[in-house]
């Protein structure tokens, strides 16, 4: 290591975003993940949208059980419909609920969690005895109401998005149908994100910079949205990537209970549901799915799991 | 450490299992000791046979209870003796006598007396009870209005016992086949001094049917009841015909997946599965043929037409989408059960020809349409109301695809989960709806009378008058064979105005082991276990 | 910390009593009825039924009746069952517990193994492949792992049976699909824990003191590692004792987890108000054993 020190390039300052991409890199986990997440991104959103794919929904009923051919690449399924297209548009469905429902539950539990955390005392007690409760209250029975209460309002709903906006009247219909989906997804899973936020919060309001900017005189609101929030970031998105795969999840189960989403369409959760009903006769219908399924969420969890990883300032040792 | 102990449990646990362990098939040991095993779908609601309604009920009830008559175990519409020994009606039917048989036992070895009967009517009939299928007795003289409470006297309803050997019924019409409907769980006696011992006639939820209290007059007792894990019922000892009955037992395991069920009976566990899906019986009839049932079924499958919607008002709408419908398709491409392509509502049989209303017609079907207003860019939009059910879903697909591609009709599904469904068809807010209908007894009328005005089971909103004024005058003929010309009339009437849409006649499809003998098919799929035996096959 | 335990308890109750109410009033407020079926019923019939359960009454009157059921220790009678609702969950909760032990074992015996493996090879190819394995309980669905280990695994294995709750032997196969999943998050965990723990300074001071490595492991590293992951067993825990739909419907296992499917489909208010209950008051206890077993393991929490 005999350089000469004069003539090292000085090292330019790195900010915690660029140091956690570095560490980033070093995963190659993550990295293949990102890139699995992309194809299969590009698959199922751009794909669908050039008419080399298909429509899922038309049947061919002398056409069950084909198996992959070059009319239809992964064959057909037991009511004749292309399993390729059911596929993509498929994760389309699936890939939203994951991210939509993510988002709302991150949006409502990140407030609720940092005012809980940052407040403390009674308000804090309180708020938090209001998360067991709505944790315990049954789902199954929540989804049903709240699919109820938006499909009454829903006709109305859709055919105004239509006048407004009608060609794209089928996209619009397919994805009013989903909003109940999205919702009582998004409702129960924001309140493990709350405890998340509740804890980082009340972890840095012990630290120093906070104890500065309460002596300064800072409002409460300034504390918790310009200092506070921010260090939070990294975790939020970590919980965040790692909650997608978790509604996808929840999507697929909903599907198998017959209250998902609805005929005709499909979704990834649809497909697992069907296609474990032929296991035994014929599994690619099982098999194909699986696998998409099961790539894209190990894909997440690993890339959830790596930018936890890499924003955590501990690990910067390595 | 911790995980050598967990094996070693396990190997023990092994050594010490059942016969599985050594590689002999589960389902032998129970051949063997003949103990039936069998499928039930689902918990059943309770064990009283005058509080349920099921299939599932009545496959249980049927075991441990018995009727004035019984079912013949392979002739459909022989009817054998079972609590009375001999009946005998008068020419129009209307009037009959049963006489009991004297060596009628209950499982405790009090014997069975009209009393019982008596006790037994009274009570499913009686106002407070709540029962659910009490009108299954509404055609007795006077029953119905004193299930609804308009006479308070039970003596004014049409059944007497001048002795307690002989039960007399009066009938509010001719009812040729009343020995078929005392085959229903509806109209089998109760124990009255078990009843009474545990509460008053008409209490509900007393613990009457537990297995320590229960006590009935079948080929078997309850020995067993445990919730959601099984039942298990043993043989009478005091029943009168225990030298026919060959089981020693039967067990019900409430299976409500069928796949787990069919996977069960492959891997020898079962004896008989109660039905089996589509998929499985294709799979079924490749390759385990020797196992594989497919009985007609007393049902039909259809779709409701809410006729007071504005957009089916018109008939040529109906008649249209009615005759796009492909039901052979359906049957060979999605149910796969052998089941019949139906062009009426009441399954034919030998002595009933079911009116021809309906078949695949997709070019009269397109011209109706036409002729209707619709066409080119004006689409017959329209909402099919659908359940959650496997089924279900794969039927509504196809349906909103064949309707599309022989109407260009635009057809949304509304999947909802099941009691939504029920709720929105009762309250005739839909505007088509999948529906069906299981006989439950060998008679017509059992899928005529529901199209009444004003009956719960009818939910399409049709009424006309001439159609009851034909059941009405049913009811009051005499000779059999002009009766079932008359009902043909009716439901002639009933389909030229097309209030629902005949898909298909339905068949059961399950898995039957080889070492039961006894079991026929049977319309109603009502086997009376006393028949049923096992043998062990020599491999 | 008594104080706190018992203000802990109190707040419980009133945790599992608006959940209560909440319920309560949810369920009524979806369309059908515990009677409406197949072949409809007579009106008055139907009428007599909703009698009996009060279901004719406003529902306030409704819940006042209720309370009055559970002052007097009983949960009331299911409408659609015919049998009293504590009889069914007394029946179903063995089964459950079971389940949920073998469960729960299952899962630490799969997820805190892999995790601390995980952590200690960082990055590695065991890493990866270890966190693979840990992650199929949540990317499969129980859904497809049930069928797949009943009809492909079960079916090769002679003393394995398909589906039933009879010996002991048939615990495995759904105790593993049900741990599946709670193993993943353990793993995931204890992996994030002891990768926490394992960049702390006292852990470089004991390597650079010559301490053994496996002895810095077991007897300093897992102490303060695995912390995260038993937080995470007692919430843990109670949702595996209240048990999942897919994997009794599937392993025939006579279990509570269906009743909370099918009392929500069959309308049946009576079962689902008392899992409801019992599933909330079965958190609360977990929530609050959990606090206390972390409170006990660091010091720094107490307060």
């Amino acid at each position: 290591m005999s350089k000469d020190i004069h003539n090292q390039p000085i090292d330019k300052g790195h900010s915690l975003w660029s140091d956690a991409w570095l560490r980033l890199r070093k995963n190659k986990m993550a990295m293949v993940s990102m890139v699995i997440l992309f194809i299969i991104g590009i698959l199922c959103f751009i794909l669908p949208a050039f008419s080399i794919i298909p429509d899922p929904n038309t049947q061919d009923l002398n056409n069950t059980f084909l198996p992959p051919s070059g009319d239809y690449p992964l064959g057909t399924d037991q009511s004749g419909r292309d399993l390729l297209a059911r596929l993509l548009y498929g994760g389309q469905i699936s890939l939203l609920v994951g991210i939509v429902a993510t988002t709302v539950s991150v949006i409502i539990g990140l407030i609720y969690g940092a005012i809980a955390g940052y407040a403390g005392g009674k308000t804090d007690s309180l708020m938090m005895r209001i998360v067991d409760i709505l944790y315990g209250l049954p789902f199954l029975v929540l989804v049903i109401l709240f699919s109820l209460l938006i499909s009454e309002h829903a006709k109305e709903l859709t055919d105004a998005l239509i006048g407004r906006w009608p060609d794209h009247a089928v996209f619009i219909k397919k994805f009013v149908n989903l909003v109940p989906l999205f919702i009582a997804i998004g409702a129960l899973g924001w309140l493990t994100m709350a405890r998340v936020a509740r804890a980082q919060v009340m972890s840095l309001k012990k630290q120093e910079f906070v104890e500065a900017a309460v002596s300064l005189g800072l409002s409460h609101r300034r504390i918790l949205m310009r200092h506070i929030m921010p260090n939070m970031l990294g975790p939020v998105i970590v919980y965040a990537t790692l909650t997608v795969p978790g509604f996808v999840l929840t999507e697929a189960t909903l599907s198998f209970l017959g209250l998902g989403v609805e005929s005709p369409n499909s979704s990834w959760g649809i497909l697992l549901s069907e296609g474990a009903n032929y296991m035994e006769t014929h599994p690619r219908l099982l098999i194909i799915p699986s696998i998409t399924f099961s790539l894209t969420l190990l894909a997440l969890n690993f890339l959830g799991d790596g930018l936890r990883d890499a924003l955590d300032p501990k690990a910067a040792k390595d | 450490m911790h995980r050598a102990h967990l094996t070693h449990l396990l190997l023990g646990a092994c050594a010490l299992a059942m016969p599985g362990c050594k590689g002999e098939p589960p389902i032998d040991a129970y051949t063997e000791k003949k103990i039936l095993i069998l499928g039930n779908s689902t918990e059943p609601q309770g064990l009283d046979p005058q509080i349920v309604t099921g299939v599932i009920e009545s496959n249980i009830i049927r075991a441990l209870f018995e009727g004035l008559c019984v079912e013949h175990p392979s002739k459909q519409g022989v009817h054998l003796p079972g609590a009375a020994e001999h009946w005998q009606a008068n020419d129009d039917f209307t009037e009959w006598t049963f006489h009991l048989r004297r060596d009628g036992k209950w499982s405790d070895g009090t014997p069975v007396s009209a009393e019982d009967f008596l006790f037994s009517y009274q009570r499913i009939l009686h106002p407070d009870f709540g029962a659910d299928y009490a009108s299954m007795l509404y055609y007795i003289l006077g029953a119905e209005a004193y299930n609804k409470g308009e006479t308070t006297d039970f003596s004014t309803v049409g059944v007497s016992a001048p002795d307690a050997y002989t039960l007399k019924v009066k009938l509010k019409a001719s009812i040729p086949f009343l020995p078929d409907l005392t085959k229903h769980y509806t109209w089998y006696p109760v124990p009255k001094h078990i009843i009474l011992k545990h509460g008053k006639m008409q209490q509900r939820n007393t613990p009457w049917t537990e297995p320590e209290n229960l006590v009935s007059n079948g080929a078997f007792m309850l020995k067993d009841w445990r919730l959601n894990d099984y039942i298990h019922a043993v043989r009478n000892p005091h029943y009168w015909d225990k030298q026919t009955v060959k089981l020693n037992g039967i067990r019900f395991l409430p299976i409500s997946n069928q796949y787990t069920e069919a996977r069960m009976f492959f891997n020898q566990q079962l004896h008989a599965t109660y039905g089996l899906a589509p998929e499985m019986i294709e799979y079924a009839a490749n390759k385990y043929s020797q196992y594989l049932r497919q009985e007609t079924y007393l049902g039909t499958n259809f779709i409701r037409f809410n006729v007071t919607d504005p957009l089916l008002d018109d008939l040529r709408v109906r008649k249209a989408l009615a005759l796009s419908i492909d039901s052979q398709a359906i049957i060979t491409h999605i149910l796969k059960g052998g089941q019949k392509p139906a062009y009426g509502m009441v399954p034919p049989t030998d002595d009933y020809q079911t009116p021809k209303a309906v078949s695949f017609d997709p070019v009269r079907a397109k011209e109706l349409l036409e002729q209707a207003g619709y066409g080119g860019n004006n689409k017959l939009r329209i909402t099919l109301l659908s359940t959650d059910r496997e089924v279900s879903k794969r039927l509504s697909e196809a349906y909103q695809d064949m309707w599309k591609k022989h109407l260009g009709a635009e057809v949304s599904i509304e999947q909802r989960e099941w009691k939504t469904y029920l709720s929105r068809m009762s309250g005739l807010d839909y505007q088509l709806a999948l529906g069906g209908w299981i006989g439950d007894y060998p008679d017509p009328t059992t899928f005529l009378d529901m199209w009444k005005t004003g009956d719960g089971n009818n939910r399409t909103g049709w009424s006309n008058k001439d159609y009851e004024a034909l059941l009405a005058k049913a009811e009051q003929t005499k000779d059999p064979e002009a009766r079932l010309r008359i009902l043909e009339l009716a439901e002639a009437l009933f389909l030229s105005e097309m209030p629902i849409i005949p898909v298909y006649w339905y068949t059961t499809n399950y898995l039957l082991h080889t070492a039961v003998k006894g079991w026929h098919p049977l319309l109603l799929n009502n086997h009376p276990y006393k028949f049923v035996d096992l043998e062990l096959l020599q491999k | 910390m008594i104080r706190t335990v018992i203000s802990r308890l109190l707040q419980g109750i009133v945790v599992v009593f608006c959940l209560l109410l909440i319920t309560f009033m949810l369920v009524r407020l979806m369309p059908g009825d515990p009677f409406s079926g197949e072949k409809a019923h007579a009106a008055h019939i139907i009428e007599k039924n909703k009698a009996r359960f009060h279901l004719d009454k406003s529902n306030t009157e409704q819940f006042i009746v209720y309370l009055g059921l559970l002052a007097r220790g009983e949960l009331g009678d299911s409408p659609v069952k015919e049998q009293p609702v504590s009889k069914i969950i007394r029946h179903s909760f063995p089964a459950s517990l079971v389940l949920g032990i073998a469960g729960m074992i299952i899962a630490i015996l799969i997820g805190i193994p892999a995790g601390i493996l995980s952590a200690l090879k960082k990055n590695s190819y065991i890493d990866y492949s270890t966190m693979v394995i840990a992650m199929a309980g949540i990317s499969i669905p129980s859904f497809v792992i049930a069928p797949l280990l009943a009809g492909q695994v079960a079916t090769r294995i002679p003393f394995l049976k398909v589906a039933g709750w009879g010996d002991p032997l048939d615990w495995l196969l759904p105790a593993l699909t049900l741990g599946l999943a709670t193993a993943a998050y353990l793993a995931r965990i204890t992996r994030g824990g002891m990768l926490e723990v394992l960049n702390q300074d006292y852990i470089r001071t004991a390597h650079a003191k010559g301490v053994h490595p496996a002895v810095v492991v077991t007897k300093h590293a897992i102490r303060g590692g695995i912390i995260p992951a038993i937080a995470y067993i007692g919430p843990a825990f109670a949702m595996l004792i209240t048990g999942s739909f897919i994997i009794e419907t599937i392993f025939q296992v006579p279990g509570m987890g269906q009743h909370f499917v099918n009392a929500t489909k069959d309308r049946d208010y009576f079962l689902l108000q008392g899992v409801v209950i019992l599933f909330g008051t079965l958190i609360v206890f977990a929530n609050l054993a959990a606090d206390i077993v972390l409170a006990m393991l660091n010091p720094r929490i107490r307060a």
